[in-house]
């Protein structure tokens, strides 16, 4: 099989010195991907910095340059997905640093995603999947918006294969909202083949106006490493989700030049 | 707590004064015989609270009083060679195995089978709950869960139910918690109808120093109980519903099943690995079965022997729960640890800061009693000894079925389900769609979307593949391969020769991944120990086991016995779910179970000897016929067969591997093509000119001992030596064609692979949806 590259793409790092750039990662009770975005940063090239959901010091952000909210059951998803977490000391200071002048860059993954939407960084919400079941299975997707701190290294149009797991999964939002999404570009990615929850317009992810915060359902750091990750069209590893990790870096360095 | 409370709480000094009290032991499921020996242990009648205790330590699921005989064979059977790696072994809440460079694995499969069919979400849900608590109490982090799965007919209407609910049950809880389920089994057989089959396994990894064992030791150490708070769920589960048959004249046990959070689960499980990270417990154990009951006798009965807890420091989610009740409940994500003094502060900080509930019980004594008071009397005051580990034991009848010789001698060859078997060409294809297509051999996928198979990053192989493979060092590779297998109908026709086939089948499947095999684990499902022919089945099955295990040089190194799986007097097939682990180096070198797009022209092999073997076989079931005698048995063939398995994989011999199992050669070639969707071209002619069999037997004949592996031109020849140094019979069947739509055998077919698929994945979306 043909071993892709982990981050020959990415630049040497006597150029930028890329292992300086610290992402943090957030853990909530119930958070279940950590470790897993954790990896996927350090892959990229990046510094992993844990963060914690109740941590109140005032530099609890620990001065990252970036934020991952990763996936799981915040909470065991009682009341709403991410209806809890929102609410703790450290999402108040993630939405202010992403809607500050310096444009925290924050990347939430499916239930960071359902938290980010609650958090009301991000429009819309996400109900039950349409099927009612759980389901786990390789995403096809296609990039829609290349120009957000998360999708930069990718093309426009481009199709990538994640992995797709989630009870409640379906994005929802009214109509208006649905089209001022698809006005200003901010829909970043659709599913491609088959809508696996019954998503309106198929929508995976988007974007705020300013590009530098990003929610999808599907889930980029589970394609990291050859072998350990879902197979493309062809049948072969994909490493699809290293891009959100390069591009967040890519993003970063194009900042301190 | 006033006087007028405790005025009905029956102390140990009214209980003396009062002995000729009625007490309701039968209800609680013990029997005449085992309640007067509990007056000879106390020397006077029990209290309501000793009582409680003693029923549900002393029944058939916590106390195995009628499989310890037999199980006992495990531990006698073991070899030096067996023992090497083996850190702990039965008898602990998992067993552990070492795997190098400081890391060690415990694994252990458990059964759920009568709270899942009284209740399947939470039945299997708290399944998957249990067993991944007894990994916990290791020291261990859990990494995956798999879990075989048994129901009856497919279109009976009640499947339906018991599918939904099992299968959602498991995937809600163990996705909540963050482990990957990595593969397992599911089988549908009416005579499973009443009496599904959910067993859980579950799997962790430690380094050597963190390993935790259950004792209670160092007086004046300190008792906590922590995670959730203590209900009126699942009172009397061990006891009266899962040590006993079902029958329609009883009440609903419905109450007797627990109720799972897996979210306070998964918290428990950080809140214990960072009490493990700052060795802040002397000993812990986790709360299944019997509760409180078996954790307080547990770890004083493990340790010095002594322990003292005040019962109403219990935090309770129902004030209104008797001693007894308390004692008895199967609340479920509670933990039990002892703890130094000096500890009590650094553990109280874990637990504020995972949010955690707690409540300082007691201490450890050295009064070689285990006392249990309420608000300051003493209800419970016992030697904890007799509870735990000294209850009773049954040397029970057994006696073969004078059914069983009729049952042997009607070989689906000589009935007449085994007349006009497909021939032609047409007749072969369409028998290859039937059975692709079969309940017990279509695809599964609808089962395992269900489950996160992904999260932790770490899956190197799940479900479809035939082992589960999950890597343990991100820096070496170093990994595991996990297989479980059970042929319900092999067992049936010879439980002794049944048992060992599955142990072959789940060795040969972590082998034909690339594993070396190191450890066993069973879930022993069987009916009524009181029926003496159950019992022959029983005692066959573990016989047959303990044999096979020391022949493959593996241990047992845990498990669990579920007997009364049985409604009225129908029990279900012997069922002895086998579960093995390997080990990789580096998990890079896993072999997958299909071809894949780089293998253009690779060689397709057949390893080992094709036999007339169809008593038993997915084939004959397809016929509803089951006689006859299982296929043989030949461990040296399965050992020499998993060393050229293993090689192979290691040295880069072969890109991919299937075992042979259920379906035999038909199912294996079907499933490799849809594995990747890798089209292939085969001939049977020299396997069927070497074996001396038609190509109906060929492909469906379910011989052991054998794969089938895909070899790269350039290993053919170094390949085909390593097979002939060892003597071992090897035909090529023909070559991997990327470029074919279709699973051709020539001369007889060409299977287009979109049919194959449409068969294969069409059964269970048309039954459940």
């Amino acid at each position: 099989m043909s071993e892709t590259p982990l981050i020959a793409d990415l630049g040497a790092p006597e150029n930028a010195p890329l292992s300086d750039a610290k992402i943090g990662v957030v853990t909530f009770p119930g958070t279940l991907d950590d470790r897993d975005a954790a990896r996927a940063v350090r892959l990229a090239g990046a510094t992993p910095v844990p963060l914690w959901h109740a941590d109140t010091d005032p530099a609890a952000l620990r001065g990252v340059d970036a934020v991952v909210i990763p996936g799981g059951f915040s909470y065991g998803d009682y009341l709403r997905a991410g209806a809890i977490a929102r609410f703790a000391p450290l999402m108040a200071k993630i939405v202010d640093a992403a809607n500050s002048i310096d444009k925290l860059p924050v990347l939430g993954i499916c239930n960071g995603f359902q938290i980010l939407t609650e958090a009301h960084l991000l429009p819309g919400s996400m109900v039950k999947n349409d099927h009612l079941k759980f389901i786990c299975r390789d995403q096809t997707l296609r990039v829609e918006n290349n120009h957000t701190a998360w999708t930069n290294e990718y093309r426009e149009g481009q199709e990538i294969t994640i992995v797709l797991k989630n009870q409640d999964g379906q994005y929802v939002a009214d109509e208006k909202t649905l089209d001022a999404l698809e006005a200003e570009g901010r829909v970043a990615f659709r599913y491609v083949g088959w809508n696996p929850n019954g998503s309106r317009r198929g929508i995976a992810g988007i974007t705020n106006t300013a590009g530098n915060v990003v929610g999808l359902m599907p889930h980029p750091e589970h394609a990291v490493e050859p072998g350990f990750g879902p197979l493309d069209a062809n049948g072969t590893y994909s490493t699809d989700g290293l891009g959100f990790f390069a591009s967040v870096l890519s993003t970063l360095v194009g900042e301190s030049k | 707590m006033t006087t007028a409370q405790k005025f009905n709480i029956d102390t140990v000094e009214h209980a003396a004064g009062t002995p000729d009290v009625e007490l309701p032991w039968a209800e609680l499921g013990l029997k005449q015989n085992e309640f007067e020996e509990i007056l000879k242990l106390l020397n006077r009648r029990p209290t309501a609270a000793e009582l409680a205790m003693y029923s549900v330590m002393w029944s058939e699921h916590c106390s195995y009083k009628s499989s310890k005989v037999h199980l006992r064979q495990f531990g006698e059977k073991l070899t030096d060679e067996m023992k090497k790696d083996m850190m702990v072994g039965i008898g602990e809440n998992a067993g552990v195995t070492d795997l190098g460079d400081g890391w060690a694995v415990t694994f252990k499969v458990e059964s759920h089978n009568h709270p899942s069919f009284v209740e399947p979400y939470q039945g299997a849900a708290t399944g998957i709950g249990g067993i991944v608590r007894d990994i916990i109490s290791m020291g261990a982090r859990p990494v995956a869960v798999m879990d075989p799965l048994r129901f009856g007919a497919i279109d009976h209407p009640d499947t339906a139910r018991l599918v939904h609910g099992i299968v959602s049950g498991i995937g809600g809880y163990g996705n909540s918690l963050g482990l990957p389920n990595i593969g397992g089994e599911v089988v549908f057989d009416p005579i499973y109808q009443a009496n599904p089959l959910v067993n859980a396994l579950a799997v962790g990894v430690l380094r050597h120093e963190d390993l935790r064992l259950a004792n209670a030791s160092g007086v004046g150490n300190r008792v906590v109980l922590f995670g959730a708070r203590t209900g009126g769920d699942g009172i009397g589960g061990a006891s009266v519903l899962a040590s006993e048959s079902f029958d329609d004249t009883k009440p609903s046990k419905r109450p007797a099943v627990q109720v799972g959070d897996p979210f306070a689960e998964k918290v428990l499980i950080e809140c214990c690995l960072e009490l493990f990270k700052h060795s802040l417990v002397e000993g812990i154990q986790d709360l299944g079965a019997a509760g409180i009951s078996c954790a307080t006798s547990e770890l004083a009965s493990n340790g010095e022997g002594g322990m003292r807890v005040e019962l109403t420091n219990v935090l309770l989610r129902d004030p209104t729960l008797t001693p007894g009740e308390i004692l008895m409940s199967e609340s479920q994500e509670r933990m039990m640890a002892v703890v130094t003094p000096e500890h009590v502060a650094e553990f109280e900080k874990v637990m504020e800061k995972w949010n955690v509930e707690f409540s300082w019980l007691g201490e450890v004594t050295d009064s070689g009693r285990l006392v249990i008071t309420w608000d300051g009397e003493t209800i419970v005051d016992v030697d904890p000894r007799t509870v735990a580990h000294e209850g009773p034991v049954y040397n029970r009848p057994f006696k073969r079925p004078e059914w069983l010789d009729g049952v042997q001698a009607d070989t689906f060859r000589t009935s007449a389900a085994g007349k006009a078997l497909p021939e032609s060409g047409d007749e072969l294809k369409a028998a290859v769609l039937e059975l692709m297509a079969s309940p017990n051999m279509c695809d599964k996928s609808w089962v395992t979307k269900q489950y996160d198979h992904y999260v932790g990053g770490n899956t190197a192989l799940a479900s479809p593949d035939d082992a589960g493979v999950i890597r343990v060092d991100e820096e070496t590779g170093l990994g595991v391969a996990i297989s479980t297998d059970a042929n319900g109908r092999y067992a049936y026709l010879d439980p002794y020769t049944g048992a060992q086939l599955a142990l072959a089948e789940s060795y040969r499947n972590v082998a034909t991944s690339g594993a070396v095999p190191m450890a066993v684990t069973d879930c022993l499902n069987f009916g009524s120990p009181e029926d003496p022919e159950v019992m022959w089945q029983f005692a066959e099955a573990v016989r047959g086991l303990a044999d096979a295990c020391q022949t493959l040089g593996i241990p047992v190194t845990g498990g669990n016995v579920s007997l009364y799986n049985q409604t009225g007097t129908t029990a279900i097939h012997p069922t002895p779910v086998v579960g093995v682990l390997g080990k990789f180096d580096d998990v890079a070198r896993r072999t997958p179970s299909g071809w894949q797009q780089n293998a253009d022209g690779q060689a397709i092999y057949l390893l080992g000897t094709t036999r007339d073997e169809l008593d038993g076989s997915e084939f004959a079931n397809l016929r509803g016929h089951l006689g006859g005698l299982p296929p043989k048995l030949d461990l040296e063939a399965e050992k020499t067969l998993g060393a050229i398995l293993i090689n192979a994989s290691r040295d880069g011999m072969i890109d991919s591997a299937h075992d042979l199992s259920e379906g035999g050669l038909a199912a294996a070639l079907s499933e490799m093509v849809l594995r990747f969707g890798v089209g292939a071209r085969v001939a049977l002619d020299d396997l069927c000119a070497r074996d001396g069999v038609d190509a109906f037997t060929a492909l469906f004949s379910e011989s052991q001992a054998r794969a089938v592996v895909a070899v790269p031109r350039s290993e053919e020849v170094r390949f085909n030596d390593m097979a002939a140094a060892r003597q071992f019979p090897v035909v090529r069947l023909g070559v991997v064609d990327v470029l074919a739509t279709s699973l051709e055998v020539q001369g007889l077919f060409d299977l287009p692979i979109a049919e194959l698929r449409e068969a294969h994945e069409g059964t269970l979306p048309k039954y459940f949806g």
